[in-house]
């Protein structure tokens, strides 16, 4: 099915998507309860939603810090010349379908692809740039940074949990 | 001395609140949901937050004039104007309260004495009846019913007006019932407050959390604006209620008048919420707006977990309260409240606490998180289904 944007612009469908990019272990009966439909129309719209890769995927949010695991994860910014007819999807495809290519985006302004990377080692991070990245023929430049601390992912704090500091009962 | 005889009687006369009990209770125990709160769980949206801060950190530590920042009545008068279509200058009919906790009692006492009666619906917000009784008024009770969905009928309103009727505290959306006034409800009232020389106190603090339509205040309506103070906050609608801040706006007599009270006995807001306040009114709208589809997200969940219990359940449009009959669990309110609290460690909070005729209901709050609401909801179930006496 071909979509453009305006298909799926109704409040309904606008509402679950809220709801589940907040958290996508609510059940096709709960949703419908909070929005006051039937569970077959709520179960209809998720499939067309995923049908059109709108929900692309449901994932937990790992906060891995907390894990003994080591992970290292690095921002790169390359910078590419665009290839003829191809513009920057082509390189950019070349470099996201590595495995530990977390997230690829093209930007606007001093570089052109922000790569982010995530390895078990420095070296192989240092190993993944030098060895792979940099050598596709229209990869020009990258610059290399790494994540010391990550404060929020995804919308999600990594803090310990605010607690309810309201008083029990309030009139 | 005997410190007893020196109080005021009219103090005297106002009995302690009772919910102190559930706070002791709720202390002693573990893993407790709260639905008792009457105040959003949303932490101040962090632009607003943001906005305090900067105006400590720029030295804003000092008094505003009595009245509040004339920038923010500025922006008061636009918000009202926006939302509500109702027009007041911020030079004389608008008054920056500390929460609208003050506005209430500012506006019972600037109109209301010995001799005066003021007419209060009830189920309804436990400070009218108190705040009405300590100017020396007598507070004049109608009985809302669940069958005329806790609105005030015009019927009902008539029986209770007489020639020392001075004020009508007019409630919605209300807080405990989640009931609202539509437009169609408020032009009966007014048709019948027409040549009468009475006072509306219009508690609009949930006007933001209405889930059918619009709010629609008694003030917009021919000839109302005249007689209303119209009393709203930043507590509700914006999850501040702990920056103490609302207003009220009225007649520049009436409004002068709480001006003239409110001068020496609170001579300011708080300085940093209203700061703050500004920034909520001029860049809250979409925050406003996310928490208002959450609400009613949760809204229907736990509308839909009470009747699943058993429960008769009207559906509240506004505010964050349920306000189910609970009636077929065999229990008066309290007991209700006791046993649930013990048996399922979900906190609710006796209909009684709003007045007499909330005998039978209790109120449930759904500023919690849905992950919590489900919880008690399930729990709410297991207990009905063991004590109910029909259907489950
Ligand atoms: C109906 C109603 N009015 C007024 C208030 C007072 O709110 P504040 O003083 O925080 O503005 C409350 C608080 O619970 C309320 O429920």
């Amino acid at each position: 099915m071909d979509t453009k944007n305006g298909d799926f612009n109704d409040d309904f469908t606008q509402e679950i998507l809220e709801i589940l990019e907040n958290n996508s272990k609510y059940t096709e009966e709960q949703i419908a309860i909070m929005l006051n439909r039937s569970v077959d129309e709520v179960r209809a719209a998720i499939k067309t939603l995923e049908e059109n890769n709108i929900i692309a995927g449901y994932k937990a949010v790992i906060n891995w810090e907390k894990m003994p695991r080591e992970a290292v994860t690095a921002l790169i910014e390359v910078k590419v010349t665009p290839q003829r007819g191809r513009g920057f999807d082509k390189v950019a495809e070349r470099i996201y379908r590595y495995p530990e290519v977390k997230a690829c985006y093209l930007m606007s302004g001093g570089f052109d692809l922000t790569v982010i990377v995530e390895c078990k080692t420095l070296k192989e991070v240092a190993f993944f740039v030098a060895e792979k990245l940099a050598p596709i023929e229209s990869v020009v430049s990258t610059s290399t940074h790494f994540v010391l601390k990550i404060y929020k992912e995804n919308g999600t704090v990594f803090e310990k949990k605010e607690e309810d500091s309201r008083e029990a009962v309030v009139l | 001395m005997n410190m007893a005889a020196m109080i005021s009687p009219l103090v005297k006369s106002v009995p302690p609140s009772g919910i102190r009990k559930y706070f002791d209770l709720i202390n002693e125990m573990e893993n407790v949901i709260s639905l008792g709160v009457g105040e959003p769980d949303f932490v101040t949206p962090w632009n607003i937050r943001e906005s305090g801060i900067y105006s400590l950190e720029k030295g804003h530590t000092h008094y505003t004039p009595n009245s509040g920042y004339f920038e923010l009545r500025k922006e008061i008068s636009n918000y009202i104007h926006r939302r509500f279509g109702i027009e007041y200058s911020p030079e004389n009919e608008i008054l920056v309260t500390v929460g609208g906790s003050e506005a209430i009692d500012l506006a019972l006492r600037a109109i209301a004495g010995r001799g005066d009666e003021v007419i209060i619906p009830e189920p309804s917000f436990v400070a009218y009846k108190p705040c009405a009784i300590f100017t020396g008024a007598t507070p004049v009770i109608i009985e809302l019913r669940a069958e005329d969905q806790f609105r005030l009928t015009p019927g009902l309103l008539e029986k209770f007006i007489t020639p020392n009727t001075k004020a009508l505290v007019l409630p919605y959306p209300n807080n405990p019932t989640g009931a609202i006034m539509k437009k169609e409800d408020l032009l009966k009232i007014a048709e019948i407050l027409k040549n009468k020389d009475i006072i509306v106190i219009s508690d609009e603090i949930y006007a933001e959390l209405t889930y059918d339509g619009e709010h629609v205040s008694i003030a917009s309506l021919p000839g109302m604006k005249e007689k209303t103070v119209l009393i709203n906050g930043f507590s509700k609608a914006f999850a501040m209620t702990g920056w103490r801040l609302g207003y009220a706006c009225g007649h520049p007599e009436l409004i002068g008048a709480m001006f003239k009270i409110h001068q020496y006995a609170i001579m300011c807001s708080p300085t940093m919420a209203q700061r703050a306040a500004i920034e909520a009114l001029q860049n809250g709208d979409n925050e406003v707006k996310a928490m208002v589809r959450e609400y009613n997200r949760r809204r229907r969940v736990m509308v839909d977990g009470f009747r699943k219990a058993g429960y008769d359940c009207f559906e509240p449009l506004g505010a964050f309260y349920v306000f189910p009959d609970i009636r077929n669990s065999g229990m008066n309110s309290e007991d209700f409240c006791e046993k649930l609290l013990f048996e399922e460690r979900v906190l609710v909070v006796p209909g009684t606490a709003f007045g007499q005729c909330g005998e039978g209901f209790v109120r449930a709050t759904y500023a919690n998180s849905m992950e919590n609401i489900i919880e008690a909801v399930k729990r709410i179930q297991r207990f009905a289904a063991k004590y109910n006496r029909t259907g489950f």
